[in-house]
């Protein structure tokens, strides 16, 4: 399988052009639907499976939007690729069949084309996604239901008039709709002050998460926030209510900004500096700790303390610097002990390459 | 300042909340705020992160859906995928489309409780082929309503349930 073929590698939105991109990363749109008719992933047979497959794929074929899709079968692709998959965002860690051993099953498979992309056979039959650089909820939002109304039309979606969309598992039913944006927090956590924001936005109905969604840790203050109820709220509703408490959070994470430069300029100046320093010069880096050196460099280059590198290269350190990445420019595997040398010697590369 | 609620111990936590786009701000002490289920003591976060960009923190959620619905309706079965509240209370998951029709008052209460209604508002779906209400006689729809039917009445006979089966293969007969 041809990642090349991917415009972008399906991450267009790394080149941090959208709305307040060097605090708010990315922002996605997922909704979850199912096919009429054919059981839900827990009982579905491999035929059941292989039918969802075929008429997704027939629909695309026919469609607009994912006429050009480039189609990944997962169970035909060899781990490593599949973990790439999904360090770029594009499948979940289940999709990708890496919590365990075996293939995935059957009929899972991702379609991409621009920025929206169709996981199929995963939890629900059906889950569109959409990742658009920065704070853009409107847009991402528009460009997903774009493409949901076209196959929604030519594939019949599983709907009630009471529950509305009816997905696998009762949390995501009705609007079927997850947004979230990837937002980066530093100063909000060094200020201490995180954990109030945290636990205000379970009083709102927002959740939080990890770099990877559901169940994935906070590294490098990497924040996912979303909502987290799905139903009796209309999609607008869910998004622009979203957006309030972003653009809130948005604001408290400057305000904690500007009180770490007045009341710690120099300290703040020197983990910055300490933080690129250490990227451009260490022999060997753990994933973890460029995570968070990263996050450092990107406090410093928002503070304008730092003269480079730009967002866009410190998004893209974000992606590829993750372990089936190396390995797979690198010729190893991904449990190499190696792999800290190999990072450390790429991210000095690229920094090298792209400082200004 | 005293505890807006019990008005006799010391208020330590703000609780601010938005209805109806008004912010409403309660100062609470720590035993009234756990009776309004406001997570307290830094349930969330263990610690503040005293060292440089070490967040770590588990992500919100825990526990399965499923384990909400009561053990009451435990041998209830869905006729179509032949899954049961109970293999729903155990995974989380649903069977089939049909599980919410089969469990729907039990669904309902539960989808009540995760998401305070049980009522969809947001965007209607029509099915394929189908423009607003009418569609009768549309060959498309037709089509695919007739594969759905027959594939249910696979299943109600997979799980011996005969008195669905001869429902279904009725309706069936009259599409055909």
């Amino acid at each position: 399988m041809d990642l090349s073929l991917l415009p972008d590698g399906g991450m267009r939105w790394l080149d941090a052009s959208g709305p307040k991109s060097t605090i708010v990363l990315s922002t996605r749109i997922r909704l979850a639907r199912n096919v009429r008719g054919i059981p839900f992933s827990q009982r579905a047979k491999d035929a059941d499976r292989t039918a969802v497959l075929e008429r997704v794929s027939d629909a695309a074929a026919s469609s607009d939007h994912l006429g050009s899709a480039v189609a990944f079968h997962l169970d035909q692709m060899e781990r490593p690729e599949r973990q790439v998959l999904h360090e770029r965002h594009l499948v979940s860690k289940e999709l990708a069949g890496l919590e365990r051993e075996s293939r995935p099953r059957p009929g899972a498979a991702l379609l991409v084309q621009d920025q929206v992309g169709v996981m199929v056979n995963e939890e629900d039959h059906l889950r569109l996604h959409g990742m658009w650089s920065g704070f853009d909820l409107e847009d991402a939002y528009a460009e997903v239901e774009t493409v949901d109304a076209e196959l929604g039309r030519l594939v019949p979606f599983a709907f009630h008039p009471e529950f509305g969309y009816l997905t696998s598992c009762p949390t995501n039913a009705g609007t079927g709709l997850r947004a979230s944006v990837l937002i980066h927090l530093p100063g909000l956590v060094l200020t201490k002050e995180i954990n109030k924001v945290l636990q205000g936005l379970s009083q709102v109905g927002l959740t939080f998460r990890g770099l990877y969604g559901e169940g994935s840790e906070v590294v490098g203050n990497f924040f996912q926030l979303s909502n987290q109820t799905t139903l009796g709220k209309t999609e607008d509703e869910l998004i622009d209510h979203l957006g309030k408490i972003v653009r809130q959070v948005v604001e408290y994470e400057e305000q904690a900004r500007d009180v770490l430069l007045r009341t710690a300029p120099e300290e703040v100046e020197d983990k910055t500096w300490r933080a690129y320093g250490l990227l451009k010069h260490a022999r060997r880096l753990s994933f973890e700790e460029t995570m968070n050196l990263l996050s450092g460099v990107r406090l410093g280059v928002g503070l304008k303390l730092l003269p480079g590198p730009g967002v866009y290269t410190l998004n893209k350190l974000l992606i590829y610097t993750q372990p089936a990445h190396l390995a797979a420019m690198d010729g190893r595997s991904t449990g190499d002990r190696e792999l800290p040398t190999v990072r450390a010697a790429f991210v000095r590369r690229l920094l090298e390459a792209e400082s200004s | 300042m005293l505890c807006d609620n019990c008005k006799e111990r010391d208020a330590i936590i703000n609780l601010t909340q938005v209805e109806h786009d008004s912010k409403v701000t309660l100062h609470l002490c720590e035993q009234c705020a756990q009776q309004k289920g406001v997570e307290t003591g830094g349930a969330i976060l263990k610690s503040p992160l005293g060292n440089f960009l070490g967040a770590v923190v588990k992500g919100g959620g825990g526990g399965t859906a499923g384990a909400l619905v009561s053990a009451s309706g435990d041998g209830l079965r869905c006729p179509a995928c032949g899954s049961t509240l109970r293999d729903f209370r155990d995974s989380g998951r649903l069977g089939c489309d049909q599980c919410y029709v089969s469990f729907d008052t039990h669904l309902r209460d539960l989808l009540r409780r995760l998401h305070g209604s049980s009522q969809h508002v947001g965007e209607r779906y029509d099915l394929p082929g189908k423009g607003g209400d009418g569609g009768a006689g549309d060959d498309p729809d037709q089509r695919s309503r007739l594969l759905e039917l027959k594939a249910q009445l696979r299943r109600a006979v997979e799980g011996e349930n005969f008195e669905l089966a001869a429902e279904l293969r009725d309706r069936i007969r009259v599409l055909e």
